[in-house]
């Protein structure tokens, strides 16, 4: 008889452990305890999400591919793969080591798809850099993405970070990686085929990591808690082996399915590679390669020791399989068989440990959560403008603004992070998208004969104190955001890979901002008619200091036709007219402008029109097209005063000031400059084009407006004849160069 | 006229190393496998960058140990043309090919950026098409590129006129603020006494292609093509 404080401890409640008595029909062994607690885990199983993702579209303009484990789009004759994924609670409670085995994780993702991976990007957040203790995650995060993606030789090329006091407690780490194939070379997740082999390759299994996704990843933190042995341990340098040999053994035609060992290592990927092939496994736990002596049944098949896959193979082909991974020094071992009874059979030196229905273990329940609307929102939308002073002087709210963490450059982070490896990045991380090229890739050859000009673009974004406030329209500001942030570098939005980070689901406050970002992002999605393509749930990001602000993180890709085209946010030239693309609103509400400068998180978001965002980023896509802009920023935290002053100063080697003379609004003075109206964005083009510009403006009914000229040393902005702002550019690159560094290394 | 780029398990600028050959120079390239022993037919070495072993010990310290190097000693000591790039040098300083050490980066963070180097030696076989002074636009990307060397060996450097590359600022200025990684006397690539190994911490892989921002490092891979072809510098 098993007593309730043992599977109290796994993570299960005495209904699901009913629920387990009753498919089996009798009380579980230890191990199938075990591997119904993880693979029945919130991380692993979306018991509370799962009915709210179904929501998500998975079809749209470009052609998708949903696998198990990740999915993407197919580009002419290449499949582009991607997905981002939370590690938040281990980069919480060991910060180096959790970012590191969190981008490892979704490393494997990709390239168990039969994917290269070719480029890593993070979205991470913290509490107030001004805490000792968030400083330390900050850059033991840092750390840990720089010592794993540099040593695997993959691409870091941008990402997002910002700081809310929300995430004192719980800091999210989100990673997402880019992978390429020929749209034929892809493979499943699944196990079939009676009889064909089922081959462990990659490290050996130890004791780290027990119980990561049940334990740690769904539950809320307490006070004191010490859980740094659920924390698993990275080892770039055997990932970057792993990748090789499994890509060489995927391209050999005799994988048939393949997974990694992520959350819940072996339970999950046998029985959820046997499910979805509809197949069973028998599986012998003696030929588990181990690196500690003594090792339980159920602490092998609960182990979640890193850089390990299982491969179901082709019969009589496990030698050439074998011989592929032992040339990179990895194990490699065939631990079981394919089975036509849908059972899931662990045996440990022939006896029988665990027996259960392959499908039970995956379909784990579902629940319908309770949701209510917040009642402290009512109170925190309201924003009386004429209770707010407005600045004296403009300039110093500018530089204080261009100052913030979460504004202020970040090549301190990018620099760390190898961006150029495989070199493929032509747009490098610190415009609105990294911009990388698909020539070495695709057979299919342009005019110049030397593979594709095609190029992908990608972003993550979202912003959460929107989301704090207004969560439906909080999570479709952010995939039009990262839309934009796409639509400025010259590339049509494509799909979307997402990373919700909530609260505690069975609180129905948390519950409800969950569905509305949910329901946010179906809207957003279906309007720009992109898919939603792969995506994670991290739920009970929670401390005793409250929730995290709900953080629905938009991962985007896409495609550039020409990446000649190719576009960066700096002004080039002088002499260059600026334009505004979209219009400019008195909305304060919600932005880095009240909560930095008066302390306020209050308001409702900006409005958001989606015909109008569409109309303002196809005609900054179809500009770039056809190589009529010199530069593109959008305008987003810290509105048009900061997006000005990045454009001019954002290139150190050639900046260049502006003079915005031609604004003509009848508004607040901070509105205008530090307001995060959406659907804005700033082109600037040589005089001969604008007439061009105007045309395509006019084509797809974006308002467009020319609001001044580049040159000179100075930013300038006047509305009417009133000066606001008049700052050297030396001083606005001061400021926004080196605050993170002045931030961290004091 | 045949490049070969070694492989160690954890490489990971090799395949850009055998892109930029066989793509970008149109010449015939190989791979070496690190355990491999034979180097016949080979015209020059590259050594890319990466994590040779991990380097979770110092960097290229298991690396000299492997059979392909003991290899790449004879053929460098028959005059054979070898480069190390990154990690790539780091290998051939910890196998003695080239002399000094590499520390951590004086910031003690990984750095990757473009920098600019100066060309201080057009007279070897791997910068012979540069004007001299020339600057140059490449990107470093490393953890482990303070060379330094003690004062007879850097003497000794000098008087031979083995320091090939120095960082300096885009117009050429050479000092301490230009220097990204506390390198001793700024110095990003050195040749041996030979003239026939060079290493260097910048990626000329990673910029020889307009559209990856600067493509001067191209004519370093030219460089040697033409003295593979002609035996002149």
């Amino acid at each position: 008889m098993i007593k309730p404080d043992v599977y109290h401890s796994l993570g299960l409640s005495d209904k699901e452990y009913q629920n387990i008595t009753k498919i089996l029909k009798r009380e579980p062994s230890n191990t199938e305890l075990a591997m119904f607690s993880v693979e029945w885990s919130e991380h692993c199983g979306y018991l509370r999400s799962r009915r709210w993702l179904k929501l998500l579209p998975k079809t749209g303009k470009y052609k998708t591919l949903i696998g198990e484990d990740s999915g993407g789009i197919i580009i002419d004759d290449l499949a582009i793969i991607f997905k981002m994924e939370s590690h938040n609670h281990p980069s919480q409670v060991e910060p180096k080591q959790g970012a590191a085995t969190g981008v490892g994780g979704i490393i494997r993702d990709i390239f168990t798809a039969g994917a290269r991976p070719i480029a890593l990007l993070d979205s991470l957040r913290f509490g107030p850099l001004s805490q000792a203790y968030n400083r330390y995650l900050f850059t033991g995060v840092i750390d840990g993405i720089q010592f794993y993606g540099n040593c695997v030789g993959i691409p870091t090329i941008g990402g997002e970070i910002s700081f809310d006091k929300s995430y004192t407690g719980n800091c999210l780490v989100n990673a997402m990686c880019i992978g390429i194939a020929k749209k034929d070379k892809l493979v499943r997740a699944r196990a079939h085929g009676l009889g064909n082999p089922i081959m462990y390759v990659g490290s050996s299994t130890g004791r780290d990591g027990i119980g990561g996704c049940s334990i740690l990843a769904s539950h809320e933190f307490k006070e004191g808690e010490e859980k740094r042995p659920t924390v698993q341990i990275g080892d770039p340098f055997t990932e970057k082996c792993l990748i090789e040999a499994t890509l060489e053994a995927i391209n050999t035609g005799y994988v048939v399915g393949i997974k990694d060992m992520g959350a819940a290592g072996l339970t999950c990927c046998i029985s959820e590679m046997a499910s979805a092939g509809n197949s069973g496994m028998d599986i012998e736990l003696q030929a588990v390669p181990r690196r500690e002596e003594n090792m339980e049944p159920w602490e092998l098949m609960m182990s979640e020791s890193q850089e390990r896959m299982l491969i179901c193979v082709r019969k009589g082909k496990e030698e050439q399989i074998k011989k592929i991974f032992l040339k990179w020094d990895l194990n490699a071992s065939v631990i079981g068989r394919v089975t036509n009874d849908g059972l899931v059979t662990i045996r440990d030196n022939g006896k029988t440990v665990a027996q259960i229905k392959a499908h039970s273990l995956t379909q784990a329940p579902v629940y319908d959560m309770p949701y209510r609307k917040p009642k402290s929102l009512r109170e925190l939308n309201k924003l009386e403008l004429s209770k707010i002073p407005q600045p004296k002087d403009c300039n110093k709210v500018l530089l204080q603004l261009l100052a913030t963490p979460s504004i202020t450059n970040k090549s301190w982070v990018y620099e760390q992070y190898d961006h150029m490896v495989q070199t493929n990045t032509v747009v490098l991380p610190g415009s609105d998208a990294a911009v990388l090229r698909l020539s070495r890739f695709s057979g299919i050859p342009p005019k110049a004969g030397k593979g594709t000009n095609k190029a992908i673009a990608a972003t993550t974004d979202c912003n959460s104190r929107y989301c704090f406030l207004n969560p439906y329209s909080g999570a479709q500001i952010a995939v039009a955001e990262a839309a934009r942030n796409l639509a400025c570098s010259g590339a049509h939005p494509a799909a979307v890979t997402d990373c919700l980070n909530f609260g505690n689901p069975e609180k129905s406050e948390s519950f409800w901002q969950f569905k509305n970002c949910v329901e946010g992002i179906r809207d957003a999605c279906k309007s720009f008619n992109i898919a939603v393509v792969s995506g994670n749930v991290s739920f009970y990001n929670e401390s005793p200091k409250g929730a995290i602000n709900p953080t629905p993180a938009i991962g985007m890709i896409g495609i550039l036709n020409d990446i000649n085209k190719a576009c960066s946010q700096n002004f080039k030239q002088e002499g260059d007219i600026v334009i505004l693309l979209g219009y400019c609103r008195e909305e304060l509400g919600a932005s880095e402008y009240l909560k930095e400068i008066h302390n306020l998180t209050k308001g409702d978001t900006p409005q958001l029109d989606l015909r109008l965002e569409q109309a303002v980023q196809e005609t900054a896509i179809k500009a770039i097209e056809r190589g009529l802009v010199n530069s593109a920023h959008d305008c987003s935290e810290g509105g048009l005063a900061v997006a000005l002053a990045e454009s001019c100063v954002s290139n150190k080697d050639n900046m260049i000031g502006a003079n915005i003379n031609k604004l003509n609004y009848d508004m607040r003075r901070d509105a205008l400059l530090f307001g995060e109206s959406q659907s804005r964005i700033i082109l600037s083009c040589s005089k001969d084009c604008v007439v061009k510009v105007r045309k395509i403006a006019l084509e797809f009914k974006a308002p467009f407006c020319i609001i001044g000229k580049t040159g000179g040393r100075v930013l300038r902005i006047l509305n009417n004849i009133e000066k606001l702002i008049y700052s050297p550019l030396e001083d606005l690159y001061e400021e926004w160069s080196s605050s993170l560094k002045k931030n961290i290394e004091g | 006229m045949r490049f070969g780029v070694v492989v160690f398990p954890g490489s990971n600028c090799d395949q850009d190393c055998f892109y930029v050959i066989k793509e970008v120079l149109k010449k015939p390239a190989t791979y070496i496998w690190h355990k491999d022993t034979d180097l016949d037919g080979l015209d020059c070495v590259i050594l890319p960058g990466g994590f040779s072993y991990g380097d979770y010990l110092r960097t290229g310290a298991i690396a000299r140990f492997s059979p392909v190097m003991k290899s790449i000693a004879d053929f460098a000591r028959k005059g054979g043309t070898v480069i190390g790039i990154c990690n790539g040098f780091q290998i051939l300083l910890e196998a003695g090919l080239l002399p000094g050490v590499m520390l951590r980066n004086r910031g003690l963070h990984f750095l990757c950026k473009h920098v600019y180097i100066n060309t201080e030696n057009t007279q070897t076989r791997f910068t012979s098409l540069y004007n001299t002074g020339q600057i140059l636009k490449i990107p470093i990307a490393h953890n482990e590129g303070n060379y330094y060397i003690d004062a007879a060996g850097l003497k000794e450097l000098r008087d031979n006129n083995q320091i090939v590359f120095r960082y300096c600022s885009a117009a050429g200025e050479i000092s301490d603020q230009f220097n990204p990684n506390g390198a001793l006397d700024n110095i990003a690539g050195i040749i041996n006494k030979k003239g026939n190994v060079l290493g260097m911490m910048p990626h000329p892989e990673r910029s020889c292609e307009r559209e990856l921002g600067s493509a001067d490092g191209y004519f370093i891979f030219k460089s040697i093509l033409k003295w593979l072809k002609t035996g002149k510098t």
